[in-house]
């Protein structure tokens, strides 16, 4: 495909220019820089445009034609004349004229001030939480509905969830336990071999799995793994519209879908954070063991240690990590809005809020158990 | 206007899913500057022969040939110029949700041409003209009315001014003045701008609005079952297909 090709001569009429070849956005891409010079050599008072040989034009061409013309004109020219143009081009050529003398410069929405913007973030947050908190008390009084009368909970939907979230989550679980343990023993036994402690890091591994870094990790894993799940399902049914099916056809949305999530999750994060300690202590059991000492001697240096209140302590956390984490995913996914990146949008909200919240909570329960001596 | 120069042909064309074929053999072309439409009832294949028309969908076997060059045999850059000729407005749209409607058509500009900024504008506002959307241009596709999204999709698919544009189901969900609003664009468009439109649609009025050409695919057969002007079509009174098509009566034997 040959490119146009672009001729201005002088000749006793004025000046003549020859455009040849296809005009159209590739061409005369190359056309657009060299035109300035071209027609600004022409400074006589009539030019003659011929268009004989220009065999093809799309809105590119039609556009650069127009562009000659107004260049012709800011350089002096007085009189145009557009000769030999075929007469299919004429109308696109028209229709070129016409768009640049319309103003399309209205149409554009005025940007916002700085403080414009910012009362807008202001308020777009404040009716978020609004939201976020309309929403959690009504899954809460779903919830408590629901406990009152079991018989409308939707069991079979609340067990499958169970084992989505949960039996499925084993072995991620189960990994990253390990390798905290195992970690963790590996790191503090180094140091503490210097003053032939070593058989204390049992303590050090018993008390920070089972009050504090079991019930966290879980509960960063579920995050991560369920809320983001429960977001994106919640999600794109609001996108589908199978929540609105759902509202018209009398059945509550949130009874329906969210109060099976929530009370999965509740069951099933406590559950899980008893086998994440065990697999933790394993992996510290893995460490102390490679040192020399028996089984036995760390599982008797744990068991004396750890009392049953960090035990119910921790598992206590859980329960409330368990509904946070779940009524996040689902609450972020009720709140999808359309577009083809809100369920990304909400996946990643539901994560992040998840965690945050998990962090405060935890940060709440260390300080309320201190003063409780727990 | 005697439309006589091939655009599109369709060479002994059989197409599917996982080697299931549910349009076989089909042989077909398309004239330059005509408004050709595919109809047929549900589950026919029409959206598959759509599919390999613009080379979405490879061929089982047979050939897509698109002004002279088979785009069934291209693959990469190759493919990529020939698709370049055609534009194509998806049933629901497909507009990026992401991008306002300007920047929606302004994308194929950039990618593909480097003209200056200011042409890109006057080409996309032009654009925005032919299909109405002028007042729209600043809108997200979210915020956009079904019909709307249609014309935008229209005029991004006419962006770098193609040979030939596919429409899939224009009609669907859109009230009949929308409709035939959408359908006097498609003639204005074809008659002004020497644009050949391929067309699937169901909707009866606007086949016998737009049409110049007509094919009629058929479930069963798993070809073309009529071929012609709406007129022909619309007289054959030999085709059961074609004859409760037209005049929305039912098969025999079906309720």
């Amino acid at each position: 495909m040959s490119l146009p090709l672009f001729t201005a001569s002088k000749n006793t009429h004025g000046a003549l220019v020859t455009i040849a070849g296809r005009l159209d956005a590739k061409g005369t891409s190359s056309l657009w820089q060299s035109m300035d010079k071209k027609i600004s050599s022409s400074d006589t008072p009539d030019l003659t445009l011929d268009l004989q040989q220009v065999n093809y034009m799309d809105t590119a061409g039609a556009f650069f034609i127009c562009q000659i013309e107004t260049l012709a004109k800011n350089q002096g020219v007085k009189n145009i004349f557009i000769v030999n143009l075929k007469p299919e081009f004429s109308p696109l050529i028209d229709l070129a004229k016409q768009i640049q003398q319309k103003d399309f410069s209205d149409q554009k929405p005025q940007d916002l001030f700085f403080v414009e913007n910012q009362g807008k973030h202001l308020s777009d947050a404040l009716s978020e939480t609004k939201e976020f908190i309309t929403y959690t008390g009504e899954i809460t009084w779903s919830l408590i509905q629901s406990l009152l009368h079991p018989k409308t909970i939707r069991w079979a939907d609340t067990f499958l969830v169970a084992e989505r979230a949960g039996v499925d989550a084993l072995p991620i679980v189960a990994l990253i336990s390990f390798i905290v343990g195992l970690v963790m023993a590996f790191q503090a036994a180094i140091p503490m071999r210097m003053f032939g402690a070593e058989l204390y890091v049992a303590n050090l591994i018993g008390i920070a799995m089972i009050r504090e870094l079991g019930p966290l990790m879980t509960a960063i894993v579920l995050a991560g793994r369920s809320a983001s799940a429960f977001a994106a399902e919640i999600g794109t049914m609001r996108i589908n519209e199978e929540i609105d099916a759902l509202t018209v056809m009398g059945l509550d949305p949130i009874r329906f879908l969210i109060v099976p999530r929530i009370i999965a999750l509740t069951v099933i994060t406590p559950l899980l954070t008893i086998f994440s300690n065990l697999v933790g202590i394993l992996g510290g059991a893995l460490v102390i063991t490679s040192l020399g000492y028996p089984i036995i001697a760390y599982y008797n240096q744990i068991a004396s240690f750890v009392e049953w209140n960090d035990f119910a302590g921790g598992l206590l956390k859980c329960f409330v990590f368990g509904i946070l984490i779940a009524a996040t995913g689902c609450i972020r996914g009720y709140q999808t809005q359309s577009g083809p990146s809100a369920v990304g949008v909400s996946t990643t909200r539901a994560v992040v809020t998840g965690i945050v919240l998990i962090a405060v909570v935890d940060g709440i329960f260390s300080i309320v158990y201190y003063y409780l001596g727990i | 206007m005697k439309p006589v120069e091939t655009i599109i042909q369709i060479e002994n064309l059989s197409a599917g899913y996982n080697n299931i074929r549910i349009i076989e053999n089909i042989n077909f072309e398309v004239f330059k500057g005509e408004v050709f439409v595919i109809i047929g009832g549900s589950g026919c294949g029409k959206s598959t022969l759509l599919k390999n028309m613009i080379g979405l969908l490879p061929p089982i076997s047979g050939n897509v040939m698109i002004l002279g060059e088979s785009l069934s045999k291209a693959f990469g850059k190759e493919k990529n110029r020939i698709l370049r000729n055609i534009g194509v407005a998806f049933q629901s749209g497909a507009l990026f949700g992401s991008m306002t409607v300007m920047e929606n058509i302004k994308l194929p500009l950039k990618e593909f041409t480097s003209l200056p900024e200011s042409v890109i504008n006057d080409i996309v506002w032009l654009k925005l003209n032919l299909v109405g959307l002028t007042k729209a241009a600043f809108l997200m596709p979210g915020e956009l009315s079904g019909g709307m999204k249609k014309r935008a999709a229209l005029a991004r698919a006419m962006a770098l001014d193609p040979s030939i544009i596919f429409l899939d189901e224009p009609s669907a969900g859109l009230d009949p003045v929308t409709s035939a609003g959408l359908d006097h664009l498609v003639m204005e468009l074809a008659a002004s701008h020497g644009i050949t439109f391929v067309i699937v649609t169901h909707e009866l009025s606007s086949i016998n609005l737009i049409s110049d050409r007509i094919i009629m695919l058929e479930k069963d057969a798993k070809t073309i079952i009529a071929m012609g002007t709406p007129e022909q079509l619309k007289n054959d009174l030999t085709n059961p297909h074609v004859f409760n098509f037209f005049n929305r009566t039912i098969h025999k034997g079906e309720k």
